[in-house]
């Protein structure tokens, strides 16, 4: 199982695209930086995170929702908030990390 | 478990250094090791000791001396990134003639090779940047 991490909001770049069309289907993709805003309920990108989230599992560090003012209870259902020390047990418990910029 | 590490972005510019940096931490306190923290691209200017960043500020180069010094981490700055950005230690001053180094403690100038090896031999490979 892959873990894959976007570290750019879908509003600047299309990384988050490119991650949901290439990660196979079980993977696990943790949004940090800016690829927090993709998150948001009812944002432009909800409907399409939401389809790759029926087959992925998403997650999204907690410090970086916090730097942005973004309310935790304002996500996408399903979102699961991690901290740092969850980014490290995620990475150990996934075989290869990819890194989406 | 054995994490390597690669920035590829400078301080201050996103947040790339940040999140390796807390990511880093955050290894070591879940009783981790990290193998080598590679610095390429513009990841090269996290290693200058001449940053004063102000004093209420994180201090993004020091943060790494200090964690390199605590936990005996091995952080390498890519020669070919740094010889092109005026990222210079006592040997690159003498190769180059130089008036001056600027590379802060705990970080070494060596070659890409350093990060094929650094995913070889690590566990886990985690790039941060742009």
């Amino acid at each position: 199982m892959l873990l894959h991490t976007v570290n750019k909001s879908p509003f600047e770049k299309n990384s988050l695209d490119t991650c949901l069309r290439l990660s196979a289907p079980g993977s696990c993709i943790l949004l940090i930086e800016d690829g927090v805003y993709a998150a948001l309920a009812g944002g432009a990108f909800a409907a399409q995170l939401q389809d790759g989230m029926r087959a992925r599992k998403l997650y999204a560090i907690d410090a970086d929702l916090q730097a942005r003012g973004l309310d935790p209870a304002g996500l996408i259902d399903g979102v699961e908030v991690i901290d740092y020390r969850g980014f490290v047990e995620l990475a150990t418990r996934c075989d290869q990390v990819q890194s989406w910029f | 478990m054995k994490f390597a590490i690669v920035v590829n972005e400078g301080p201050y510019t996103h947040q790339a250094s940040d999140s390796a940096y807390h990511f880093a931490r955050a290894a070591l306190e879940g009783g981790h090791a990290i193998y080598r923290v590679f610095f390429y691209h513009d990841g090269v200017h996290n290693g200058t000791r001449l940053a004063s960043p102000p004093q209420d500020e994180r201090d993004v180069v020091n943060r790494w001396s200090k964690l390199a010094a605590e936990h005996d981490i091995d952080l390498v700055v890519c020669v070919a990134a740094a010889q092109r950005r005026g990222i210079v230690d006592a040997a690159e001053k003498k190769r180059h003639a130089k008036d001056a180094d600027n590379i802060a403690p705990g970080f070494r100038i060596s070659g890409l090779g350093q990060l094929i090896e650094a995913g070889i031999r690590a566990d886990r490979l985690m790039a941060f940047g742009d």
